[in-house]
């Protein structure tokens, strides 16, 4: 450290409403704002798979309402092909950015790794100001894409050109909505690429005293990683869209071969390689699975050792692990193109990195197990979602070493195996990990306990119902059912699968009205919950050493000073089951 | 606790599942097909047993280590148990990819022999052509202006070409059983994908590419080909046939087709 002193975290408390709640550089509210915008997000896009998993099994119901949302996509009350194929392109979107990368990274990371390390705010926040309203403004413009003429995009939350690049000849959605679109994901770019470097600095340069690498929380390693992996990533993605977007109005031909003919017309392109968008694509895109999970990975770790009342089993190999996941993960895209006419030979190079990655995701499963042997579980509801984590992962994670063996994937590719695959892992075992950090934060966000009871029914009913949807879509996916279809009425053997699909869609139906219990337990207990004392779950980490909510300098002024690793549950000889990171030693030996 | 016994239902449903093949692949229709199978089930036996164990081991610990008033152990962890199941994973995994490595080179190393039969397969926005190059063994000369799916070239055929005038094109992919079949695939538009189930083979049509694939289909029948990568508002409706005839039939229906050319083509 070649400063001692440490100026530039430090802002006073803001008196006027706006700048204490809108235009706020505490790190606090800004943590609290990508939650409650990723918390808007998700029922948006939970309500679009819905509205698809009806569409499917009833291609030819007549909805009164579905024609004042979509005039034209529902003309007379019967949803289009096309309106399926925006309200898929928008349900991804939605959910991979404003959901899994905003609210565990952003929200969360917000939140609590300044408190978590023990400094006083984010090392920028000016810019961790701009980086949410860049988000905010993000989000205002994809969903603007629903209201223009032609509608929202379909060509999915891949974008491939020439689908994406050529305009609407292409297709309803493919003129003003696809450059919606890509503009949208541009901001969002930006706005991860400014908080990416946030976390960086913040993570390297505002540890307390005595908080050495070694002995953060795993959540912060999770979350310094997935910063990186952000800041790679999305300057990758950002240059990708802006090439798009010249190929869309300027006429270049970056993604554009010569020949096209598309919709009778010939297009005056030549020199460009679809290919290439997939590259860039993915060379974001695999990576931005791991910035979904990562932080549910180290949340999950944190949660199951705090409720086993154990120390993590293996600290240094899981912080090894992430490690390793985030420097693989930038070597893996190309299985995502196993068949997209890439060189077979780079395909089967791909795919023995891609194995490999399998291998500290395992390191991470057995260390978790290893955590709860010989453990004292206290099964609350923030414990039942990490270990739910831990299922959906596993079985997420299993379905991976299929896909990720190109022989395999020439059949597998693209149907709903693949689906189910990435729904299962990065959709909801990254849910799961967002509940369980909801759950376990929410008393120190809010000040208040959330309702146990309704905690637990919420879990149970959601394990089973994601459990329900997203089996069965590998079974289908086994009997070669493709993806991105808007019915099965054209083909024979689709027909036959007809069933399963009834039955995933009235379990989606299921799952998401539960998550009314959900909505309405955070509301009620933002209100009328238990008052939250300073350390409910009798936890080590320094966010529970201040009040519940903190005060807006986190410390009262005083920085806090670490003595211990994160996870000193049950020490022999100590006189309570749990060792905080502050308390001096002396307390009781520990293990480094 | 409930919990545990959730997890172990599922891991028993999903298992009787795959095991009972309530849902599964049609048959094979090939060698490969067969191999492909085959390398699955290894695949399956190998996932589905870590699977199971992992998610029994989950409920183990649930209900075992609940709390029961028993202190917890206190442990860092164990390198020796980390090295070994680090290890297990790699050798586990990485001996998936290797074994299955032959299956891929069978399709995209391999070379098709000389005398297979070719066809050019052509995906636009939201239908299948194909092209056969006729008796003079050449594809003959198209030209993207002459483009006319109404009048049926979608190929562009140039009819002032002579090896251009004996192409057959056709709206479903015929082959005679037993014969090596060699594919060039392409698309004029966005990004199309060729999947017969039956052949266990999938690769995209991407414009500006012309991509190979080979097969030999050893079973007459038809099987459908539906269109695997988002292509547009059609994309669900994006559908064509594979018909393996026997080469008796094949003979037949080419010289059909041949002769219907012939009538069209005179003054």
């Amino acid at each position: 450290m070649s400063s001692p002193v440490v100026h530039h975290a430090v802002h006073a408390a803001p008196k006027g409403f706006l700048r204490k709640y809108i235009f706020s550089t505490d790190h606090k509210v800004i943590g609290k704002q990508y939650y409650l915008l990723a918390l808007f997000s998700v029922f948006v896009g939970m309500l679009l798979s819905v509205l698809m998993r009806f569409h499917m099994i009833y291609p030819d119901a007549k909805v009164s309402w579905f024609e004042k949302l979509w005039p034209t996509g529902a003309a007379g009350g019967i949803m289009t092909p096309e309106l399926y194929l925006s309200l898929m392109t928008m349900h991804g979107t939605i959910m991979v950015f404003f959901v899994l990368t905003t609210a565990p990274q952003s929200g969360f990371g917000n939140y609590f790794l300044p408190l978590q390390i023990g400094a006083e705010d984010m090392a920028f926040p000016v810019i961790n100001m701009l980086s949410f309203w860049t988000t905010f403004a993000a989000l205002v413009v994809l969903l603007a894409a629903f209201f223009v003429p032609g509608g929202a995009p379909l060509s999915g939350w891949t974008a491939y050109p020439p689908l994406s690049a050529v305009g609407e000849i292409a297709g309803p959605g493919q003129g003003t909505g696809q450059t919606l679109w890509i503009l949208s994901i541009a901001l969002f770019c930006g706005a991860s690429l400014m908080g990416a470097i946030n976390f960086i600095a913040t993570t390297i340069d505002l540890r307390a005293k005595g908080m050495t690498l070694m002995r953060m929380p795993l959540t912060c390693w999770a979350w310094f990683v997935t910063a990186i992996l952000s800041l790679l990533g999305f300057a990758v993605l950002l240059a990708a869209g802006i090439l798009l977007l010249l190929d869309r109005v300027a006429g270049t031909s970056f993604f554009l071969p010569a020949g096209l003919v598309v919709n009778d017309q010939i297009l005056n392109h030549k020199g460009g390689s679809p290919l290439l968008w997939q590259h860039l694509f993915w060379f974001f895109g695999h990576p931005e699975v791991y910035i979904a999970i990562l932080p549910g990975m180290g949340l999950t770790s944190t949660v199951l050792s705090v409720f086993a009342r154990k120390p993590i089993f293996g600290y240094r190999a899981m912080v090894y692990a992430i490690l390793a996941i985030g420097f693989l993960g930038f070597l893996v895209w190309g299985h995502h193109m196993f068949v997209s006419g890439m060189n077979p030979y780079t395909g089967i190079a791909f795919s023995v990195l891609t194995m490999t990655i399998g291998v500290p995701s395992a390191i991470k499963t057995f260390n978790w197990i290893g955590t709860l042997w010989g453990s004292r579980i206290r099964f609350t509801t923030p414990m039942l979602f990490a270990l739910g984590f831990v299922s959906l992962f596993v079985t997420g994670g299993i379905s991976g070493i299929f896909l990720g063996q190109p022989a395999l994937d020439l059949y597998l590719h693209d149907t709903y195996f693949v689906v189910g695959h990435f729904h299962m892992i990065m959709g909801v075992a990254a849910i799961f990990g967002i509940f369980a950090g909801t759950y376990y934060w929410f008393p120190k966000m809010y000040g208040r306990m959330m309702n146990e009871t309704l905690g637990k029914i919420h879990f149970y009913l959601t394990f089973i119902g994601v459990y329900a949807i997203f089996t069965p879509m590998h079974f289908v996916g086994v009997a070669g059912n493709p993806r991105r279809y808007a019915d099965f009425k054209e083909f024979e053997f689709l027909g036959q699968l007809m069933p399963v699909h009834t039955f995933m869609t009235h379990a989606a139906f299921f799952t998401a009205a539960v998550q009314l219990i959900f909505l309405f337990n955070f509301f009620w207990s933002m209100k009328k919950g238990a008052r939250a004392p300073v350390n409910p779950w009798e936890a080590t980490t320094l966010e529970w050493t201040v009040p519940s909510p903190p005060p807006h300098d986190n410390f009262g002024g005083r920085l806090p000073e670490v003595y211990r690793g994160a996870y000193e549950y049950s020490v022999p000889g100590a006189d309570k089951d749990y060792l905080m990171q502050n308390e001096p030693v002396g307390a009781a030996k520990t293990q480094e | 606790m409930p919990l545990a016994f959730i997890v172990w239902a599922f891991a028993v449903v999903i298992v009787y599942v795959f095991l009972a093949r309530l849902w599964w692949f049609p048959p094979p229709i090939n060698q490969h097909g067969i191999t492909y199978d085959q390398h699955f089930l290894s695949t399956l036996l190998v996932t589905g047993v870590i699977f199971f164990l992992a998610q029994l081991a989950l409920g183990y610990v649930i209900i075992r280590y609940r709390d029961r008033g028993k202190p917890a152990v206190y442990s860092h962890g164990n390198n020796k148990l980390e090295a070994l199941w680090t290890s297990a994973a790699a050798i586990l995994f990485i001996g998936a990819v290797l074994a299955s490595t032959r299956v891929f080179a069978g399709v995209h190393l391999a070379r098709p022999p000389e005398n297979a039969l070719r066809v050019e397969v052509l995906g636009k926005q939201f239908a299948w052509s194909f092209r056969y190059p006729g008796p003079d063994g050449k594809f003959g000369r198209t030209d993207i202006k002459l483009i006319n799916d109404a009048a049926g070239n979608p190929f562009g055929l140039d009819d002032t070409d002579p090896a251009a005038r004996d192409d057959i094109v056709t709206s479903s992919l015929r082959v005679p059983a037993g014969t090596p079949v060699r594919l060039t695939l392409k698309s004029r538009d966005v990004i199309h994908n060729f999947f017969v189930r039956e052949l266990r083979l999938k690769q995209d049509l991407v414009p500006g590419m012309e991509i190979p694939l080979h097969f030999q289909a050893d079973k007459t029948g038809v099987y459908e080909i539906p269109c695997s990568e988002l292509c547009g508002l059609g994309h669900h409706q994006m559908r064509s046939t594979l018909e393996v005839l026997t080469p008796e039939e094949f003979r037949k229906w080419e010289q059909a087709q041949l002769e219907q050319l012939r009538q069209l083509q005179q003054p």
